[in-house]
């Protein structure tokens, strides 16, 4: 099986490509890059990619799928096609489901799953502590062997300092990084929303910037002490971004990642109490919001990640402080870093493919993607930054609709995606690719 | 002149104009309760539902009168009665009560925001009678409309608030109303209460956070205190009670730094003893019973005014029944005989006046 993408524009930062080439797939894997003007090889689908950027798969390193035990809010297939319309080719799924994947059976079921879907590509990530309680190790050599890709114990971080340094040690020796929400609850206990003035202005209760910033100190801290590979998850103040560029500075491997909605939004959205804009970490004020543009520009943040995390529309019916928190994000994220990074000047073509494919694919060290090399897996994403388009939640693959960014439009866009070599998703060819798929 | 929007959900998004407006309304109807029959027959065949998630007499009671005072019929529903017991979410029980195609929806809720949640879905006018530590924005007109009665004007006066403002929706309320009027605003109590972010709570106005309650007293013309709220406070934000009298209650001594003249107010309920010594509270210069009755006459304009009330005219004033009652009042007294309410009430048109009594009195027993 062929597929030669011809006429497209290729950025491939592992490569220094940044140029026309068309590019050979076989066999789900990257055959050969060649030019424009070479021939279709005999038996090759051809994909015309004139005016496009092609680029190595994005890769999502912050997913919420809801299954097993959360189905009614989303579901792996659901999930995987919501991934690949927003352009993802591969995700990495939370440990923080029903039951937590904190043991092989749990990740076994989940890679199980993802392959019936037949999508995107789903790397389990584990939990760090049995039923992410923050006590006693999961299994992370056992969930390491069924195949995890990193440990975290996402939306209930470890509290405890000694908890969280033995998890470190353990880690190591699997080679598994380990991602922290980094949250001090005893300094957000009942908050709802970020602390500053527009959260004493609606009377909800806040989330300091300094809890943030405290839990990322305390694991910067822990993996100088024990050398792990620590990555911080959607970090969104500026406390927490100096941090890692102080860590960076001085050689610790830490890496982190941020959201769309917390370079997209401010806390001032969440004005009419509108329950999509309720999440954790929460929309911070503009100071933070200045602080993730300058630490994406710079090179403190090496991913974009979503946090994509569906809820079902009864559940975010209601009162502000009762709702739980999170908000859809696969098939916004491209747009919204086109519009407000790409378009705005903030990042380059090739950065941003650095923070959607090539850093993720080294933080979560997944072999042969985030890269267009010859013998890759064929995971490719195409973008058209000048596609005009208008997301509707109604019209999303995710079978949630807890988005503040309904009926937005946007300029940039994923327009095809392709998973080992077939193409999993075109553009206004939605809903007959991902139907034909469940 | 009426409001610019169809809900009441906090003094932040009013106008100065429209606060004045509210309280010359309000000026005008608290004659109607020093009658003898104290109901007019302006929203007659109108519906007010009481929606009460928390506890309250002051509030409840008083939009239940504002409602019945002005004829229109009157529902109190509260959580502990109500299908929220049921597990029915606040929406549906919106939608629910929508579908008895009420005029006006009152909603008092611990969570802040939940007016606003109703007003996206309802077509009443949604009025919020005080939301978690949001706003409680007909507190705010009243506690305006008693300064203004007692002071003739808010502009440049000192008012201090002092107490557990970080939990209080009173406070802010009248930290929006009182800087859009001019007032100079000062605020003190435990710093675990009061933070300093206060002081950008309003984009323009003199707004203070001062460390010392005794500061924030210094010279004020209006003392606001207000009530330790023990059930919203998860965590101890303070040692003691008996500490907190000590260090943060209103008592003579501290009142002895306001100016001579200066009244003190209190939202209610107090905790004696507490935020508030018993002697301060019940003294010359506390008008907190004044506070309540003006309370009625700010919702009953609230809801004359939402209820597309334009131009007030004496026409409004007139009685339900002027025939039964001797006409002591003196502003009804510049009422006629030949100026009846009807005018602002079509359905009234041939109605004969036993008809209204009637029907006022049925709505009494709703």
């Amino acid at each position: 099986m062929k597929l030669l993408i011809v006429n497209g524009y290729l950025i491939d930062p592992t490569q220094g490509l940044n140029g026309g080439k068309n590019l050979l797939i076989e066999d789900g894997r990257v055959a050969a890059l060649v030019a424009h003007n070479e021939g279709v090889p005999e038996g090759a689908e051809v994909f015309d990619a004139r005016g496009l950027v092609v680029a190595p798969g994005f890769i999502d390193l912050h997913t919420h799928l809801r299954e097993p035990g959360q189905e009614y809010k989303e579901t792996i297939a659901s999930g995987a096609a919501a991934a690949v319309a927003g352009g993802w080719t591969s995700v990495c799924a939370m440990p923080n489901t029903d039951p937590v994947n904190d043991n092989p059976a749990v990740t076994r079921f989940i890679i199980e799953q993802a392959e019936r879907a037949a999508l995107a590509n789903v790397f389990p990530v584990g939990a760090i502590t049995k039923n992410s309680e923050g006590a006693e190790l999961a299994e992370m050599g056992e969930m390491r062997r069924a195949g995890i890709v990193a440990v975290s114990d996402d939306g209930r971080p470890v509290p405890s300092a000694g908890v969280m340094r033995r998890a470190m040690e353990y880690a190591r020796g699997f080679d598994l990084p380990v991602v922290d929400h980094c949250e001090d609850r005893s300094l957000t206990a009942g908050g709802v929303m970020h602390e500053g003035n527009w959260s004493l202005r609606l009377g909800l209760r806040g989330h300091p910037a300094l809890a943030e910033e405290m839990d990322a100190l305390r694991d910067i801290a822990l993996a100088e002490l024990t050398g792990a590979r620590v990555h911080l998850a959607h970090v969104s103040t500026r406390g927490a971004l100096a941090a890692v560029r102080r860590a960076k500075e001085r050689g610790l491997s830490v890496t982190c990642e941020v959201t769309p909605h917390h370079f997209t939004l401010e806390d001032d959205a969440v004005r009419d109490y509108d329950t999509n804009t309720k999440m954790c970490p929460p929309l911070r004020s503009h100071e933070h919001v200045e602080a993730i543009l300058e630490a994406l520009a710079d090179g403190t943040i090496d991913a974009i990640a979503t946090d994509h995390a569906p809820h079902h529309a009864d559940e975010k019916a209601l009162e502000y402080d009762q709702a739980p928190f999170g908000i859809t994000g696969l098939e916004t994220a491209v747009g919204l870093a086109f519009e407000r990074l790409v378009h705005a000047g903030v990042v380059g073509l090739e950065r941003l493919v650095q923070l959607c494919s090539v850093n993720p694919a080294k933080i979560f060290s997944l072999a042969g993607r985030g890269t267009l090399r010859v013998g890759a897996h064929a995971d490719v994403t195409i973008l058209d930054p000048e596609h005009v388009w208008t997301f509707t939640a109604s019209g999303s693959q995710s079978k949630s609709r807890n988005t503040p960014f309904d009926n937005w439009t946007m300029r940039g866009a994923a327009v095809a995606t392709i998973v080992a070599g077939r193409v999993v998703y075109r553009r206004n060819e939605t809903t007959e690719a991902a139907a034909s798929h469940r | 002149m009426g409001l610019a929007s169809k809900h009441l959900l906090g003094i932040s998004e009013l106008t100065p104009a429209e606060i004045v407006h509210v309280l010359d309304t309000a000026e005008t109807f608290r004659a109607i309760s020093q009658r003898e029959i104290k109901k007019v027959p302006t929203l007659r065949g109108r519906t007010v539902i009481n929606l009460f998630f928390e506890p309250s007499t002051r509030t409840r009671t008083s939009f239940e009168l504002a409602g019945k005072r002005l004829s229109a019929d009157t529902i109190n529903i509260s959580a502990s009665t109500s299908s929220v017991t049921k597990g029915e979410t606040l929406l549906d029980t919106a939608r629910n009560l929508e579908a008895m195609s009420p005029d006006f929806i009152v909603i008092r809720h611990p969570s802040a925001g939940a007016p606003h949640a109703l007003a996206r879905i309802c077509r009443a006018a949604v009025i919020n009678a005080g939301d978690g530590a949001h706003e409680h924005p007909t507190q705010a007109l009243l506690d305006a409309l008693t300064i203004r009665q007692h002071k003739g004007r808010i502009e440049g006066l000192r008012v201090a608030i002092i107490g557990d403002l970080l939990h209080s929706r009173v406070a802010r309320s009248n930290m929006h109303l009182l800087t859009k009027l001019g007032a100079e605003v000062r605020l003190a109590g435990p710093g675990t209460l009061v933070p300093a972010e206060f002081q950008a709570l309003v984009a323009e106005g003199d707004l203070r956070v001062e460390s010392r309650i005794e500061e924030a007293i210094e010279g004020a013309d209006v003392v606001m205190v207000l009530r330790i709220q023990r059930e919203r406070q998860s965590a101890a934000f303070f040692p003691s009670l008996r500490e907190y009298a000590v260090h943060y209650g209103l008592n003579l001594k501290r009142l002895g730094g306001a100016h001579p003249d200066a009244i003190v107010m209190h939202p209610g309920p107090m905790n004696r003893g507490i935020e508030i010594a018993s002697d301060v509270a019940d003294g010359s210069r506390s008008l907190i019973l004044d506070q309540v009755s003006n309370g009625l006459a700010v919702r009953m304009a609230v809801l004359y005014l939402l209820a597309g009330g334009s131009v007030l005219n004496q026409n409004m004033l007139a009685q339900t029944k002027p025939e039964t009652a001797t006409t002591t009042d003196t502003h009804a007294g510049t009422t006629t005989a030949s100026a009846p309410a009807e005018r602002l009430e079509p359905v009234a048109a041939g109605q004969t006046k036993s008809d209204d009594k009637r029907r006022v009195k049925s709505a009494d027993h709703n």
